[in-house]
């Protein structure tokens, strides 16, 4: 433990400083989107815009690298791609109907299929893994200030539109029956997904980052009787799994995000059985 | 001359629609007027839902047009309240009563933001639909009969001029039924009311029409509803189930 608070305090090791807070910043995305992604019960949406996500890093280290072009790198390409991908779902939704989960999946395999090639012509060695399990060593201060612009954004946003937000979760068809522009709102919920997603894909990475999202949530849900506690709740317990996860991860030595994951699922799982143990009683 | 009528609150002409090639509604033509009580019978599948979604104007029509108080559904959206089956929610959804039938409220303001007078509208319809002393339950605690009363509640807090209600009646016991039936016919006052069932006897003390939805609409009026009817709408014979008379195991039939 007080190694942990030293490596905290200590002028070096600014990485581990940089993971905490983007960990701790990041939670208020989470929480509020996951809560959302969550009663919607759009979370293979999420997961194919996550994996898409490396079709964009791919062709920003590329550009970088290969290319040389100096504006754009993983990040943009992060950015660019996971918005693509909310746009492109956002439309199939729309307009696919019965097919909507063929086009999910092969969304989610066609993101990472070119993130791999585009890392397969880009000179140097990239390790896919950092990506995709996350890797600490790659937060920078500009992620951390990345995560409080989102913050301000998604705070603004939900806040402003909550009842809209909540209409089109709850019921779609009566939203639309009062004059809301369901598409329009669907379509910003979306992006608002993939924007967060892509905040943490550094600490947890694209294949776990999911379960990040949702798994706060799911635990708040037990928790909470209206949307505006189980996000908060959701905040909270994100803040918990990230702020202990890194804890153990540092002082066992073992890798951040499968920690961060493991530790959410196993509260995820004990909220479950407590609550079958509650209506036993009950009844 | 004759004296012109007041404009139908409900008004379709030869419409036609179909779902990838196969006809669902066929030369649909119905008028409904302000304050009339409509139920809409049919087998399943015989495109009583279609015809909803059509007025409502979640679906476009193939031909012919949909109006409502002479407009088009889409411009007429915020005078239509609407109950759909309570059963399509998601029952873990984390939502109180009075959020759900502030919902009603939805559409008066760009941010969807509730007014005070907003509040007061869906606090008024709390009322009028008993609920007032649970607007503060979470949605998924109350029971079924409770949850359609609370989505008609969101519907009349909408103050259109016509309901429209889908099965309503699919999953609440006899007691709320009778209930509910006294609602409709207070709200039928100053509403049109039109409502969907796949019962067809009970509905003929309150409703003064019944249409009949099986490819085409055919209207009749209430007191019409006999053997002939159920057969042509059925397509066979059925004998009628005798609830106010029981026998022994074996059973037995009343020629």
């Amino acid at each position: 433990m007080n190694e942990l608070l030293a490596a905290l305090f200590d002028p070096n090791i600014y990485f581990f400083r940089y993971a905490l807070l983007t960990g701790i910043f990041a939670s208020l995305p989470f929480g509020i989107i996951g809560t959302l992604v969550v009663v919607r019960r759009i979370s293979y949406i999420a997961g194919a815009i996550s994996h898409c996500v490396l079709g964009g890093i791919g062709l920003g280290l590329y550009l970088e690298k290969a290319v040389g072009v100096t504006w754009f790198g993983p990040m943009q390409g992060a950015v660019l791609s996971s918005l693509l991908a909310a746009v492109v779902l956002a439309l199939v939704s729309r307009h696919a109907r019965q097919r909507e989960d063929s086009v999910i999946g092969a969304l989610w395999a066609v993101g990472m299929a070119t993130g791999l090639l585009f890392i397969a012509r880009t000179p140097g060695y990239v390790d896919p893994m950092s990506y995709l399990f996350g890797n600490i060593l790659l937060v920078s201060r500009n992620d951390f200030f990345f995560v409080l612009v989102l913050d301000v954004v998604v705070l603004g946003l939900v806040g402003v539109f909550y009842h809209r937000f909540l209409a089109v979760c709850f019921d779609e068809e009566f939203s639309r029956l009062r004059g809301l522009r369901t598409g329009w709102i669907y379509l910003l919920l979306l992006c608002l997904t993939a924007l967060t997603i892509v905040l943490l894909v550094r600490i947890v990475g694209i294949v776990l980052v999911i379960a990040l999202l949702t798994l706060p949530a799911a635990v708040a849900g037990s928790f909470s009787q209206n949307i505006r506690q189980m996000m908060l709740l959701a905040v909270l317990f994100c803040v918990g799994f990230v702020v202990t996860g890194l804890g153990v991860s540092f002082t066992l030595d073992l890798p951040s995000g499968p920690i961060i994951i493991v530790i959410a699922a196993i509260v995820y799982l004990f909220t479950l059985l407590g609550g079958r143990v509650v209506t036993a009683f009950r009844k | 001359m004759i004296q012109v009528q007041e404009k139908s609150a409900i008004s379709i002409c030869d419409l036609s629609f179909s779902y990838d090639m196969q006809a669902v509604l066929v030369d649909v033509n119905l008028e409904i007027a302000p304050r009339d009580s409509i139920c809409v019978v049919g087998p399943n599948g015989g495109g009583k839902t279609t015809l909803i979604k059509l007025i409502l104007g979640l679906l476009t029509p193939e031909t012919g047009t949909v109006r409502i108080f002479g407009r088009k559904p889409e411009e007429a959206r915020l005078r239509m309240g609407y109950v759909p089956q309570y059963v399509q929610y998601d029952p873990q959804f984390p939502i109180s009563v009075s959020e759900v039938v502030c919902m009603g409220r939805l559409g008066h303001s760009f941010t969807g933001r509730y007014s005070r007078q907003d509040r007061a509208q869906a606090l008024e319809a709390l009322a009028e639909t008993d609920l007032a002393d649970i607007a503060d339950r979470p949605f998924s605690s109350i029971s079924g009969g409770q949850r359609q009363r609370v989505l008609i509640a969101r519907a009349l807090a909408s103050r259109g001029d016509i309901l429209i209600l889908d099965e309503p009646t699919a999953n609440i016991d006899h007691e709320s039924e009778l209930q509910f039936f006294d609602l409709l016919t207070k709200l039928n006052r100053h509403m049109t009311i039109l409502m969907v069932t796949h019962e067809v006897g009970f509905a003929s003390t309150f409703f003064k029409r019944i249409a009949c939805v099986n490819k085409e609409v055919k209207i009749h009026p209430t007191s019409a509803l006999t053997g002939d009817l159920i057969r042509d709408l059925y397509g066979g014979d059925l004998q009628m189930i005798r609830h106010d008379h029981c026998c022994s195991g074996e059973g037995h039939s009343h020629e």
